[in-house]
């Protein structure tokens, strides 16, 4: 499994605050080595979260994310206690999940 | 009014509206950069290397087979917490005035029996054992002061080496670290170089060492930037670990005594 991914979460009220720390090479495929050729593409497509069962969100990516991407978004419905899973599947088809109880 | 001056007052109003926006311009750029490093606190992708430092602090390694839970950067074995903040300083069991980066190696050549190869592999590169370990060490010393009084003689002796170095001009160029970072208040195209020469300077620089750098996406040790600074007046190669490098990091780290460290810093 790749590298793991650091996450925090924290709750207010009914919002979760969610930030994660991914490490990822996200290589474009647009660079080329010293011989002159092309380093094949390797990124993340597809980050999902869900808490309790239930996507709390849902991303595509592409090439424009830069490396070791960092992600932080509120979603509403979770509390303190609870677990947030994030997951992310890259263009190779390695994947990695991690999980943290929300604070 | 008759109309032309009219014509001529509000060209010269939009003229000199032109004049201050551009000079505003770059004041303008600068607030954005500003900003931008701000937005980047938050997930500072050195979190990712000081993890894997936390790994391979515990992790048993070498001939020895040991971890480098006894290394002893200063304040005693296993000590991390603060220690950072206070080097390079004298070691007696080394005899020698030692930064973070060869007191690391030390640990994991006297402690672990690794080899002197297989501890500084890569050390120019992103990923490498030694990246990880001082980004570890670094965080542990995060809201410390930074504290090189250089009161043993080697210490004070190495700031003064460390000073010779810095104003002595020398490579093709003739440039000196002093030609760049002795005055206030300039840049290179949109990089502010700060003076190491004040207090204040070395201060505002020094806290923010070791850095991740973005478009590296890596995070740079002080031996690595200031050898990349040879590189950039091209002056032949530093030697790693040599003592050299470590001087300068005493003369510079003196000289920000008294600011608190915010390391790991995230940088262009």
């Amino acid at each position: 499994m790749a590298n793991p991914m650091k996450i925090r979460a924290k709750a207010d009220g009914d919002v979760v605050e969610v930030k994660v720390l991914m490490s990822h090479i996200m290589e474009t495929g647009q660079r080329k080595n010293q011989a002159g050729e092309p380093i094949p593409a390797h990124f993340i497509q597809m980050v999902s979260v869900t808490c309790k069962g239930r996507t709390v969100l849902s991303a595509q990516w592409g090439p424009a994310v830069s490396a070791n991407p960092f992600l932080s978004f509120k979603f509403n419905g979770g509390h303190k206690g609870d677990k947030v899973k994030v997951t992310w599947v890259d263009n190779k088809g390695d994947s990695r999940s991690d999980e943290i109880v929300i604070a | 009014m008759p109309i032309i001056h009219r014509w001529l007052a509000a060209v010269a109003a939009g003229a000199g509206l032109a004049l201050a926006v551009s000079a505003a311009g770059q004041d303008k750029a600068m607030e954005e950069i500003q900003k931008y490093r701000q937005m980047l606190q938050d997930g500072n992708p050195a979190e990712l290397m000081e993890m894997n430092g936390e790994t391979l602090w515990t992790m048993p390694r070498g001939a020895n087979g040991a971890t480098l839970e006894q290394c002893d950067l200063g304040l005693g074995p296993g000590k991390l917490d603060g220690a950072y903040a206070q080097l390079p300083r004298f070691f007696a069991d080394t005899g020698k005035v030692q930064d973070a980066e060869s007191r690391l190696v030390t640990c994991m050549t006297a402690l672990q029996g690794l080899s002197l190869e297989e501890a500084t592999r890569n050390w120019h590169r992103p990923g490498s054992d030694i990246e990880a370990l001082v980004t570890l060490v670094a965080t542990r010393s995060k809201g410390a002061k930074i504290d090189v009084p250089a009161r043993h003689p080697h210490e004070a002796e190495m700031v003064a080496v460390g000073q010779e170095v810095f104003f002595r001009r020398s490579g093709p160029l003739d440039f000196s670290c002093a030609t760049c970072h002795s005055q206030d208040d300039k840049r290179i195209r949109l990089q502010d170089l700060p003076n190491l020469t004040t207090v204040q300077g070395a201060q505002a620089s020094m806290s923010q060492w070791p850095a991740y750098r973005v478009s590296q996406s890596a995070v740079w040790t002080m031996e690595r930037r200031l050898i990349d600074c040879m590189r950039q007046m091209r002056f032949p190669d530093a030697d790693y670990l040599s003592e050299a490098v470590i001087a300068l990091q005493m003369y510079m780290q003196k000289n920000a005594s008294g600011a608190t460290l915010e390391a790991p810093g995230i940088k262009r």
